[in-house]
């Protein structure tokens, strides 16, 4: 087993933490996991991602040019990587911010309302939560209670207030799909 | 939107514009960077003394970085703190042109500390635009060189602590006590005011090198609100507050010579 | 220890820390700033040394004066800094002082950008500053062989009384991977006999790289050689996967073998015969086992992210055995499996070609 797994929106949306949280998740279920930002000038107010890369065996390159899922958080990203999903991939798109649809034939594509689920929750920066429930929902990478205790033990000081609301938009996003 | 902007006509008497030294692009300066307002200010003081075809510009390296992307001048980048030596370079082999660096306090102050020094020391006839912000923009906010007493940096979590990292370190203090410097000033880009008082500077400066005096330095306090993590508006607020008491602005060298092209202009 | 989740960066100033580095001078430049961030905070919390110095010219000639006193010292930079340093690496390596230096290299030439490079490699492996000489070059490919790799680069520092550096890239310094640090040793408590620590009670002690008569630098010089010749014979070191029965065998250091080894997976997938070679020492290089090596390949591709560098070292090993290609990227543009894979598959084609 191996996944690559990217997530890509603006710079404030959560899109590093929620990479990292799926990657101490993995790392605490005994897989090889490598986390890789982008850095660079376009960090500042630009798009910022990361790529997560899971599998059961070591890993060689922790770069690839057609991730199996990209969950992306805004336009630019859509735009960006919709093309560049791997054939029979995930697509889970934030369709709050995001109106176009991907044509693509060949992947599943998961449409979730996450920044106004987030607001609804009290917070827009839990779209980055909702996101990652839908995305492991179609997904099953990983099980839900598996990243809720990387948040348990991974979320910064800083946020701890927001444990369980965290905690809400991750089941909050995996009931988009579960919900007929 | 904005309203599409009307061509001048005959009857219309044009009282602001982009200055033709500025390049119409985008910077890449976060919102309340004085960087913005530095090089507009530099690119009026070229068009108003005419001189932008003789303008040859060295960029520094630091947030500036792509200043010669936004002057249109002819332009060239330094290596970090080079921009004096090379400029150097430029002015003899140029003479009749008229040579500015633009560098920051981590540039000019600390890794081009002895550039700038010796630039100074031979009285070599170019224009420093001195950018001071008190931090390292460009990396991340770490400890300059001009960091307050105190000041917190990702590089002095706890504070500058004197007893580790020693004083702040004051250019145009130390530049003007050189036979070689001309024009030695420090302004602030905090308010209307103070940017006036510093455009008129910088002409001052031009004006030095033009004339074929010695050199020329315009010192500018400067904000960095992303790195200070300050709002733009509370930075400049900071600059008032914090930075003018530990770098009092005013005329730290100005020779006769160079006083009386003041008054002329 | 368990494993933590660590960015390259992080953990190389960690594992400095831990490996009982007593000082570190260093100067901000992307991409290994955040090693210097941590280390300020770090380094005081155990009443270490930490400074800020005014340029990486500075730093060096900091780490020099560090190691003149017996002090486990480092400096980190990327590649515009490494150049700065060249002059104190000379002075370093010619007063045979132990000491550390990381080299997150970074698109260039000139200023260039901040993304993942190699364009370092001859720069590092050929000389460090002026002179006739050769520092160690560690090339880590991973967080935990960068932890790996920072220990051992003490150790060998020590051992040798000889200059190491460790050559990663942005990727290495910014890249997060689960890996496990060591306990945190003491602090060396002895001084070497050779430290200037003041000549109390015994003759002076004197660190210099001056030989006025062409004589003594000759010897020297003979002496600086005679020791890379013990760790040439003693320090190669290089990994490899799935050569026993290759054909092909492809070779890259740091990042781009990181990355080949999952072009070479993919090829084994689609049944060729295709093994790795990772080069983990790259200067002494691994040239006795790729030597051999060579004896049962039919070519090798070498993959970096340079124009072609250590080519020349694979060259040297594989003395016109074996036809040598090459596949490499520029500029701070990493290779992407898929583009790999591709070449492999194109070299592999020509050995059909030739029966
Ligand atoms: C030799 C070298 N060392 C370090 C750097 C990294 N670096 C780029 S900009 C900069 C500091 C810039 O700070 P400052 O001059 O104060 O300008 P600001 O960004 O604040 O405008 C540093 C250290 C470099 N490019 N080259
Ligand atoms: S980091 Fe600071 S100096 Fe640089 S552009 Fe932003 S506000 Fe200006």
């Amino acid at each position: 087993m191996k996944v690559e797994c990217l997530f890509s929106g603006f710079g404030g949306q959560g899109v590093m933490f929620a990479g990292q949280l799926l990657a101490y998740a993995a790392m605490d279920a005994g897989l090889d996991v490598t986390w890789i930002p982008s850095y660079g000038p376009e960090m500042r107010g630009g798009t910022a991602h990361c790529l997560v890369v899971i599998a059961d065996h070591p890993i060689g390159s922790p770069v690839v040019m057609h991730p199996q899922v990209a969950i992306v958080f805004n336009g630019p990203s859509f735009d960006k990587y919709e093309p560049l999903v791997a054939a029979g991939g995930l697509l889970v798109v934030n369709s709050s911010l995001v109106p176009r649809s991907s044509t693509r034939a060949n992947l599943t594509h998961v449409r979730v309302d996450a920044t106004q689920i987030a607001s609804q929750l009290g917070d827009t920066h839990l779209a980055n939560m909702v996101l990652l429930g839908a995305a492991l929902t179609a997904r099953p990478l990983l099980p839900l209670p598996a990243i809720e205790r990387a948040l348990d033990a991974h979320l910064p000081e800083r946020h701890r207030h927001l444990l369980a609301p965290n905690k809400q938009a991750l089941a909050a996003g995996a009931e988009v799909l579960t919900s007929p | 939107m904005m309203q599409a902007l009307r061509e001048p006509t005959a009857e219309m008497e044009v009282i602001y514009q982009h200055p033709a030294a500025l390049s119409e692009c985008r910077t890449h300066y976060c919102p309340g960077c004085t960087h913005g307002i530095a090089h507009r200010l530099l690119a009026e003081a070229i068009d108003e003394l005419g001189i932008r075809e003789r303008v040859i510009l060295v960029a520094p390296v630091g947030c500036a970085v792509f200043a010669y992307e936004y002057f249109e001048v002819d332009g060239c980048e330094a290596a970090h703190g080079r921009a004096p030596a090379m400029a150097t370079g430029i002015k003899r082999s140029c003479p009749e042109n008229l040579v500015i660096t633009y560098q920051g306090d981590g540039d000019l102050a600390s890794i081009g500390a002895a550039e700038i020094l010796h630039a100074a020391a031979r009285g070599e006839r170019i224009t420093t635009i001195f950018v001071n912000n008190a931090v390292y923009g460009m990396t991340g906010g770490q400890m300059a060189p001009t960091s307050l007493l105190g000041q917190k940096t990702t590089s002095s979590p706890a504070g500058r602590m004197a007893t580790l990292t020693g004083y702040p370190l004051h250019m145009c203090e130390l530049l003007s006590g050189l036979q070689g410097s001309t024009y030695i000033v420090r302004r602030s880009l905090h308010d209307v005011r103070h940017i006036r008082q510093a455009k008129k500077a910088i002409t001052t400066a031009l004006r030095v090198q033009m004339a074929g005096l010695g050199f020329g330095m315009v010192e500018l306090l400067s904000s960095c609100p992303t790195n200070w993590g300050l709002t733009p508006e509370q930075a400049m607020g900071w600059i008032e507050t914090k930075l003018i008491p530990q770098y009092p602005l005013g005329d730290y060298k100005v020779t006769d010579e160079a006083k009386a092209l003041e008054k002329a202009g | 220890m368990p494993k933590e989740l660590l960015k390259g960066n992080i953990a190389i100033a960690e594992a400095a820390v831990r490996a009982g580095m007593q000082a570190y001078f260093g100067y901000p430049i992307t991409p290994q700033t955040e090693l210097l961030e941590y280390l300020s905070a770090r380094m005081p919390e155990l009443g270490r040394t930490f400074l800020q110095a005014e340029s990486e010219i500075a730093a060096i000639h900091m780490v020099y004066g560090a190691a003149c006193t017996g002090v486990r010292a480092m400096t980190s930079t990327s590649s515009p800094g490494y150049s700065l340093m060249q002059e104190g690496l000379s002075y370093i390596a010619a007063s045979d002082l132990p000491c550390v230096v990381v080299n997150m290299m970074r698109g260039g030439p000139g200023l260039g950008n901040i993304q993942p490079s190699q364009g370092d490699y001859f720069q590092m492996t050929r000389s460090a500053g002026h002179g006739d000489y050769h520092p160690i070059v560690l090339a880590p490919a991973s967080v935990q062989e960068a932890i790996d790799f920072t220990l051992l680069a003490f150790t060998l520092a020590e051992q040798y009384r000889h200059l190491v550096i460790l050559a990663a890239d942005g990727q290495v310094g910014q890249m997060m991977e689960p890996a496990e640090l060591p306990p945190l040793l003491p602090v060396a408590e002895e001084r070497p006999v050779w430290a200037l620590t003041g000549a109390r009670g015994r003759g002076k002690n004197i660190i210099s790289s001056l030989h006025l008569r062409a004589e003594e630098e000759e010897i020297a010089n003979q002496r600086i050689q005679a020791r890379l010749l013990t760790i040439c014979a003693n320090e190669q070191r290089s990994t490899e996967y799935a050569t026993d029965d290759a054909e092909l065998l492809v070779i890259g250091f740091g990042t781009a073998g990181r990355i080949a080894y999952s072009a070479v997976e993919a090829a084994r997938a689609k049944g060729l015969k295709v093994g790795l070679l990772r080069p983990q020492t790259l200067y002494p290089f691994p040239e006795d086992r790729l030597s051999r090596l060579a004896r049962q390949m039919r070519s090798c591709l070498v993959v970096e992210m340079n124009a072609g560098q250590m080519i020349e070292d694979v060259r040297l090993a594989v003395a016109g055995r074996i036809p040598v290609r090459f596949y490499g990227r520029m500029g701070g543009m990493v290779p992407m499996p898929d583009d790999v894979l591709t070449a492999i598959e194109e070299a592999y084609a020509l050995h059909a070609a030739v029966v």
